[in-house]
């Protein structure tokens, strides 16, 4: 990759990622049920032209399931890290700005949701709020804006001592300008990269607890339930019923995290001139 | 081969430029040294005055081999009469040749000042360490304080005293004064002068052209990346007319004691260099030749100079 | 009508120690003072103090009589000596300017800004012409007090000159008060009508040619 610089990578990927979001979106939501409806006479069949990741113990074909799953995945990943950024910035805000007892509040939160592992929290929240999608959106994103929250607060800690600050309380601006013309513009970069990092988390999550049995139905084809399901016949010789959708699902989380990352390198001022 | 002998580090046609982006994905180079020309001999402190953005600190680190790794260097650069190879420079950094950084950055943020500035070498040269200290009125505690817990000032005159307490032949000193009182900056400077006076060479880089011209035996005034005149210090205390560039006769009109009398126009940015003597679009005597062409580094009256016409 | 401190005293917090301590000055419009001393003698936290980006811990400033005002326009507008920090380094310098007031065509003419530089941002700038900007946009708030801090010390000398003539030019035009904050005898003595001698407390005796 080192022939190309960064931006060019950039760009390449987010192409990729995009062209890779509207297929899998778009493919989700044109595909009857129909195409990935149970058939016993077609079960647990290998890799072929007419199934090219095979087929399930019910007789569904895996391709087809996985890319309905993946679109719900996705939709799912994208709504709950879009919360989480939002949460984090309103939050990160308000300790760095607000008075010391709201920074030593939320600190604390801070402090519990991270020091429970994820895992444990997103199944405990979205079982209480009833399972399926609403509990696993308001799950994953309740756990996940954490990090992006300290960053966020940090950064506003640094910019309010910006002496450019200073001088424009000076020439007459009050809090609320500077916040809507300094400090604001400055966050939207962070909102952006933090959101896009959280989003193969989010995924992740919702895959794992769904795996565990505590996120979607088990109707719904989500890649998760798909990994659950297919750990029953590994051991029968149905390789191909883990190994496609996981890749698939690997290989998403990669793009978005490498997209994140050269973003975050992008705009890190201290390699802005590679 | 005499010349090269009597000639500690020489610099010819050095040229640095960087890769950045440009509009889009596109990645442009962009020049900020062009054709530097200098040479310091044994004994002597040659000073470098220009303004920021004329790629004086730039020149340090092309010395040192320390740029960052999308720059790329054209040119020669002569130490004891042999060629610097990368390999060369990672060997003489800290031992020949040593650098008094701008910044406190370039310190071990979690060793003491003292163990930091005795460094590896053994005997450890406390003692004379603490004289050093002494003179540039750092206090006795300094050397159990940590980096973060200087002022600039004093950060500063630990840098120098880093610098001093090296057996290097050469001492390259980046803005090596501010945040110092005038007595300390003096002390430090004295101190350089000594070194020098000892044998040893130190190139001062500084935008505080009174210093300068108080202390150095030769000053380099650079413009837009380049060398346009170096001169004996006396010829910049004597006045325009001793001096050779039109760019440095500007130079001393516009200090406050000369009559703080400015020229028109900005120097040009890398990027945006002018055609010909980079100089010409501001130089009340700039002829269509001057233009066109970029003049060739003469020596005129024991000086150098950038000029089609300076005499 | 005068810019005043009156037994001024600064110190960050009880702990630490005085920066500042009962300092007496008053700067009436049209005058020009130089604050002179190395460093270490508190200019910088006196210049803050005299443009109310700090508040001192004991004694006044006053602005014609009244405290310094503490929303709107000040009055007495500070330059720095880092003119790259005192702008957001994400705004084109257009806006910068703007954040001072009305574009003002005479005042870019005088210092030279181009017109394209308006389009750039603050990083495609050089140190002296960032300083340019700085100035400008402190003059079009509309300021009847300036106080430079070390403004020039890190640029080259040419750039200097330009910059003091034309704050020269404007101070005499607009009747405004200055304040030259400096460690440089030479520059004190061309840009002030007096220069006070923070180190030794006392009034330049040799350079006072009256106010």
């Amino acid at each position: 990759m080192r022939r190309f610089n960064r931006r060019t990578q950039v760009v390449f990927l987010a192409a990729l990622l995009a062209v890779m979001l509207l297929g899998v979106y778009l493919v989700g939501a044109l595909i009857p049920e129909s195409a990935y409806a149970s058939n016993y006479l077609t079960a647990k069949q290998p890799p072929s032209w007419a199934h090219p990741f095979g087929t399930d113990s019910l007789g569904r074909d895996l391709l087809m399931r996985t890319l309905k799953g993946l679109s719900i995945s996705m939709t799912v990943g994208l709504a709950a890290s879009a919360i989480s950024a939002v949460i984090a910035v309103l939050v990160g805000i308000a300790a760095a700005t607000g008075a010391k007892w709201v920074d030593a509040v939320i600190n604390w939160i801070i402090d519990l949701v991270m020091g429970v592992p994820h895992t444990i929290l997103v199944i405990l929240i979205s079982f209480a709020l009833g399972r399926g999608l609403r509990g696993l959106l308001i799950g994953i994103a309740a756990t996940h804006w954490c990090s992006l929250a300290r960053l966020i607060r940090g950064e506003v800690l640094q910019l309010r001592n910006e002496t450019y600050i200073a001088v424009s309380r000076r020439l007459g601006k009050g809090s609320g300008w500077i916040l809507a013309h300094h400090l604001l513009p400055h966050l939207v970069p962070q909102f952006f990269v933090g959101l896009i990092l959280t989003f193969p988390h989010a995924i992740l999550h919702e895959a794992s607890i769904s795996f565990l049995g505590f996120g979607l139905p088990p109707e719904q084809p989500a890649i998760g339930i798909i990994l659950s399901e297919s750990m029953k016949y590994l051991s029968t010789g149905m390789w191909w019923s883990a190994v496609f959708p996981g890749l698939l699902l690997v290989l998403n989380v990669l793009l978005v995290d490498k997209l994140g990352d050269q973003l975050r390198r992008i705009l890190d001022p201290s390699s802005a001139q590679e | 081969m005499e010349q090269k002998q009597e000639t500690l580090l020489e610099i010819h046609d050095l040229s640095v430029s960087f890769r950045m982006y440009g509009e889009g994905l596109s990645q442009k180079d962009l020049q900020v040294i062009s054709n530097l020309h200098l040479r310091i001999r044994p004994g002597e402190i040659v000073a470098v005055a220009g303004s920021s953005g004329s790629g004086k600190s730039l020149l340090a680190s092309a010395i040192l081999g320390i740029l960052p790794s999308n720059a790329t260097v054209k040119g020669h650069v002569h130490f004891r009469g042999q060629e610097l190879t990368p390999q060369m420079q990672r060997e003489l950094r800290g031992k020949e040749i040593a650098l008094v950084p701008q910044s406190v950055a370039y310190l071990d943020p979690l060793m003491r000042v003292g163990r930091q500035v005795d460094g590896a070498s053994k005997p450890r040269p406390t003692q004379q360490r603490r004289r050093l200290f002494r003179r540039l009125e750092l206090p006795e505690r300094t050397e159990n304080l940590y980096p973060f817990q200087l002022s600039g000032g004093m950060a500063r005159r630990v840098l120098v005293s880093t610098a001093l307490l090296t057996e290097a032949s050469l001492i390259i000193a980046d803005e090596p004064t501010p945040g110092m009182s005038l007595e300390q900056a003096l002390e430090a400077l004295k101190m350089f002068r000594e070194m020098a006076d000892g044998g040893k060479s130190v190139l001062l880089i500084t935008h505080d052209i009174d210093l300068a011209f108080e202390f150095a035996d030769r000053v380099a005034v650079f413009y837009a990346g380049t060398t346009v005149e170096i001169a004996p210090v006396e010829d910049f205390r004597a006045g325009p007319e001793a001096l050779r560039h039109p760019y440095s006769q500007a130079l001393w009109r516009a200090l406050p004691q000369n009559g703080f009398v400015p020229i028109d126009g900005f120097q040009p940015y890398a990027g945006s260099l002018p055609q010909g003597c980079l100089f010409a679009p501001r130089c009340p005597h700039a002829t269509e030749q001057c233009h066109r062409q970029t003049p060739p580094i003469r020596e005129v009256r024991g000086g150098e100079v950038r000029c089609f016409y300076g005499a | 009508m005068a810019l005043e401190a009156k037994n001024i005293s600064f110190r960050y917090s009880r702990k630490e120690p005085w920066v500042l301590q009962a300092c007496d000055l008053s700067l009436a419009r049209g005058e020009r003072l130089a604050l002179f001393a190395p460093s270490g003698y508190g200019k910088t936290t006196l210049a803050r103090l005299l443009a109310g980006y700090l508040t001192p811990t004991e004694g006044q400033v006053l602005l014609d009589g009244a405290p310094l005002p503490k929303t709107g326009v000040c009055p007495v507008q500070l330059i720095f000596q880092h003119p790259e920090k005192a702008i957001n380094p994400r705004w084109r310098l257009k806006r910068v300017l703007e954040e001072g007031g009305i574009l003002r065509e005479d005042i870019l003419d005088a210092f030279g800004i181009e017109r394209p530089w308006l389009d750039r941002f603050p990083r495609e700038l050089s140190g002296g012409e960032l300083q340019r900007f700085c100035v400008a946009r402190a003059l079009m708030s509309g300021a009847d007090y300036l106080i430079c801090d070390e403004i020039s010390t890190m640029l080259d000398v040419i750039t200097q000159a330009q910059i003091w003539n034309v704050i020269l030019d404007e101070a005499a035009r607009r009747n405004m008060g200055l304040i030259a904050v400096t460690h440089n005898r030479h520059l004190a003595r061309r840009v002030a009508g007096r220069i006070y001698d923070l180190s030794r407390r006392q009034w330049d005796a040799a350079d006072s040619n009256g106010a």
